[in-house]
């Protein structure tokens, strides 16, 4: 996909200066509809592959029926289309599109494109509340007041990316003024604390909370349901919607602060709304799926080779193509073994981690 | 000539050093003001209090009449753009796109093709349009620097929309060591630049190290050291043997041009004369 893209935009003649800004804005939209065709198609192709298998034609049709209400509605197709890999699909879509945005903000807020929301602590801290949950929550939780602890764990996740991301703020924050480079560090030293007290979690679990726990590290859409995506939905819709208005901050941000002040932005505002909505993103993910790491590092890194550094174009490209990366991994997680499943997060990490490697590679000189 | 900015006994101390002592300072529409100083005789900190980047620890900085703390980031920016010294970007903008950056912290309103035209136009007041679609990162220092003046244009043309197509003059664009990097060609050809600028009424507030470029572009050169004013006026005045003997701590003798009788500085080895 990424390579078409390219390919076609440096075809266009870029005869003037004029013509070649013309060229670089018209690749960026091809770049957007490629990515939106991408997404439609693993979208389609995800609903109809599993146990039962159903052509995309049938499962078009079947979407078509649920919208208007017509036709079958309750045939074994369309309920295993409607009820068990819609929300799955929509789960995947949604989580894949704030990790990946999440992961561009960070960036952004650091100017380093090796930042990334697990990198800095958030995504452990929302793992490790999720684990507080898991083991302790039946002992938290009085047994008289009849609820599940486990519907807990998408607040508790919740909770803890936003606390992790609110002391890391609070440290890094001296007089009104953010330190980059403390709130790295601060950062790193949070998820190895994080790591620790998750390691005693797991010395203190039964052989069941171990196994919630091993799954909920390494990250799962299984456990989607219309009940879990009607509370996570809300939070990452607007996360994704509130986005697009930081792009003019986070372009002059990367400029650096002082001349993000000197262009006319608000920094300082800019700064504490773009940790807010990394927080939000990434707790509301880790609490619908759990920790799902390098979708936030790969996605942002490689459309700034194909669409461009511009956060006006990077931030709908990446929370496109992060959506389809996790639909697309958890195609694989759930196929290549059946009828068992792998966690997503195996996958993710397998096609993020040598990227990854790579990436530290190309960066000095070591690859073309 | 009214006054664009007035600084009135500003000051800047941080954990109990004090880097600028209190200083008075205004700047008029269509001047030049120079300042010069060697390291550390806090040039940077007096320009960033101008800018106000830094918030003084004592005094006030007012553009236009009014507290430069009062007026709002993007209103700021309408009125004055900074070249700073400029870094090395971790992203692989163009050197369109990091001119195009100055154009929207301002407006945003341009778009599409008259965004483009802006750009370009900058782009050539710097002599960079041939560099218009290269990776900033792969720019050298001097490259570098030209496109940050191209964008600091950009950011004076957006300002000068953005209030409604005032008349130029009202808007400052300060300059902090804008020719570092530059060859010799490429140095007097920012200062021609700015100075225009400056003729079509706009204060021009730069940082400069040479002597002899101070001299040709200043209408005023303010001397620092250690944090102090310790000469400020026409360039007649300011370069003169024995108070730059003071403020650099060698010798510099001072000779007169043939003709116009301008200052000018030719150093010499240290107890050679």
């Amino acid at each position: 996909m990424s390579a078409g893209v390219a390919g076609s935009g440096a075809s266009v003649p870029a005869r003037t200066p004029a013509h070649a800004l013309a060229a670089r804005r018209a690749r960026a939209r091809l770049g957007l509809v490629a990515l939106v065709v991408l997404v439609v198609a693993l979208s389609i192709l995800a609903l109809g592959a599993g146990a039962v298998a159903i052509p995309p034609g049938r499962v078009v049709a079947i979407l078509r029926d649920a919208a208007t209400g017509a036709g079958e509605v309750a045939t074994r197709d369309a309920l295993v289309v409607t009820g068990i890999r819609l929300p799955r699909l929509l789960m995947g879509l949604l989580v894949g599109a704030a990790l990946a945005v999440a992961g561009a903000l960070m960036q952004g807020l650091f100017r380093n494109p090796l930042a990334d929301p697990g990198l800095v602590g958030v995504s452990s801290g929302a793992g490790l509340a999720a684990g507080v949950t898991i083991v302790l929550g039946e002992r938290l939780v009085p047994a008289s007041l009849g609820i599940d602890p486990f519907a807990l764990l998408p607040i508790g996740a919740f909770l803890g990316g936003l606390a992790s991301t609110l002391v890391l703020y609070a440290i890094a924050t001296r007089n009104g003024r953010t330190s980059i480079a403390t709130m790295l560090l601060a950062g790193i030293a949070l998820g190895a604390l994080a790591g620790a007290a998750s390691g005693v979690l797991a010395y203190v679990s039964d052989d069941r909370q171990l196994r919630d726990l091993t799954f909920w590290s390494l990250g799962s859409l299984g456990g989607a349901t219309w009940a879990k995506l009607a509370v996570i939905a809300p939070i990452l819709l607007a996360t994704l919607a509130a986005t697009p208005i930081l792009a003019r901050a986070l372009n002059a941000l990367v400029l650096g602060e002082a001349e993000a002040y000197h262009l006319g932005i608000a920094v300082e505002r800019a700064k504490a709304a773009i940790v807010v909505l990394v927080a939000a993103a990434v707790g509301a993910s880790v609490a619908a799926a759990g920790v799902i790491g390098f979708v936030g590092i790969v996605v942002p890194h490689l459309l700034r080779l194909v669409v461009g550094p511009d956060h006006r174009v990077l931030l709908p490209a990446s929370a496109l193509l992060g959506a389809g990366l996790l639909v697309g991994a958890d195609l694989v997680a759930r196929t290549v073994v059946a009828p068992a499943e792998l966690p997503i997060g195996i996958v993710t990490a397998a096609i993020g981690a040598p990227f990854f490697l790579w990436l530290l590679l190309r960066r000095r000189g070591l690859f073309p | 000539m009214t006054a664009l900015i007035e600084a009135a006994d500003v000051a800047y101390a941080v954990s109990g050093r004090t880097l600028v002592h209190p200083t008075d300072l205004t700047l008029g529409a269509g001047e030049t003001l120079v300042i010069v100083g060697p390291n550390g005789a806090g040039k940077s900190t007096l320009l960033k209090l101008l800018t106000g980047e830094l918030a003084p620890s004592a005094g006030r900085v007012r553009y236009g009449g009014r507290d430069i703390r009062a007026l709002p980031a993007w209103r700021l920016a309408a009125m004055r753009a900074v070249m700073a010294q400029s870094e090395t970007l971790a992203f692989p903008f163009t050197v369109a796109e990091v001119v195009g950056i100055g154009l929207d912290g301002v407006s945003g309103g341009a778009r599409g093709a008259a965004r483009d035209a802006r750009i370009l136009d900058a782009l050539a007041r710097a002599d960079i349009v041939h560099l218009a679609a290269r990776d900033v990162q792969t720019l050298s220092g001097g490259e570098r620097q030209r496109a940050q003046f191209a964008r600091a244009l950009a950011q004076l043309e957006a300002g000068r929309a953005a209030m409604g197509d005032a008349p130029r003059g009202g808007q400052v664009l300060f300059l902090d060591e804008p020719v570092s990097s530059l060859d010799l060609g490429h140095q007097i050809a920012l200062l021609e630049a700015a100075r225009a600028l400056a003729e079509d009424g706009l204060g021009v507030v730069a940082v400069l190290h040479d002597l002899n470029l101070a001299t040709l572009y200043a209408d005023r050169i303010v001397a620092l050291a250690g944090g102090r004013v310790v000469a400020a006026g026409p360039p007649d005045r300011v370069v003169d043997a024995a108070l730059l003997r003071d403020v650099f701590a060698v010798p510099l003798p001072v000779h007169r041009r043939a003709g116009s009788g301008a200052p000018f500085v030719l150093p010499e080895r240290p107890g050679r004369g």
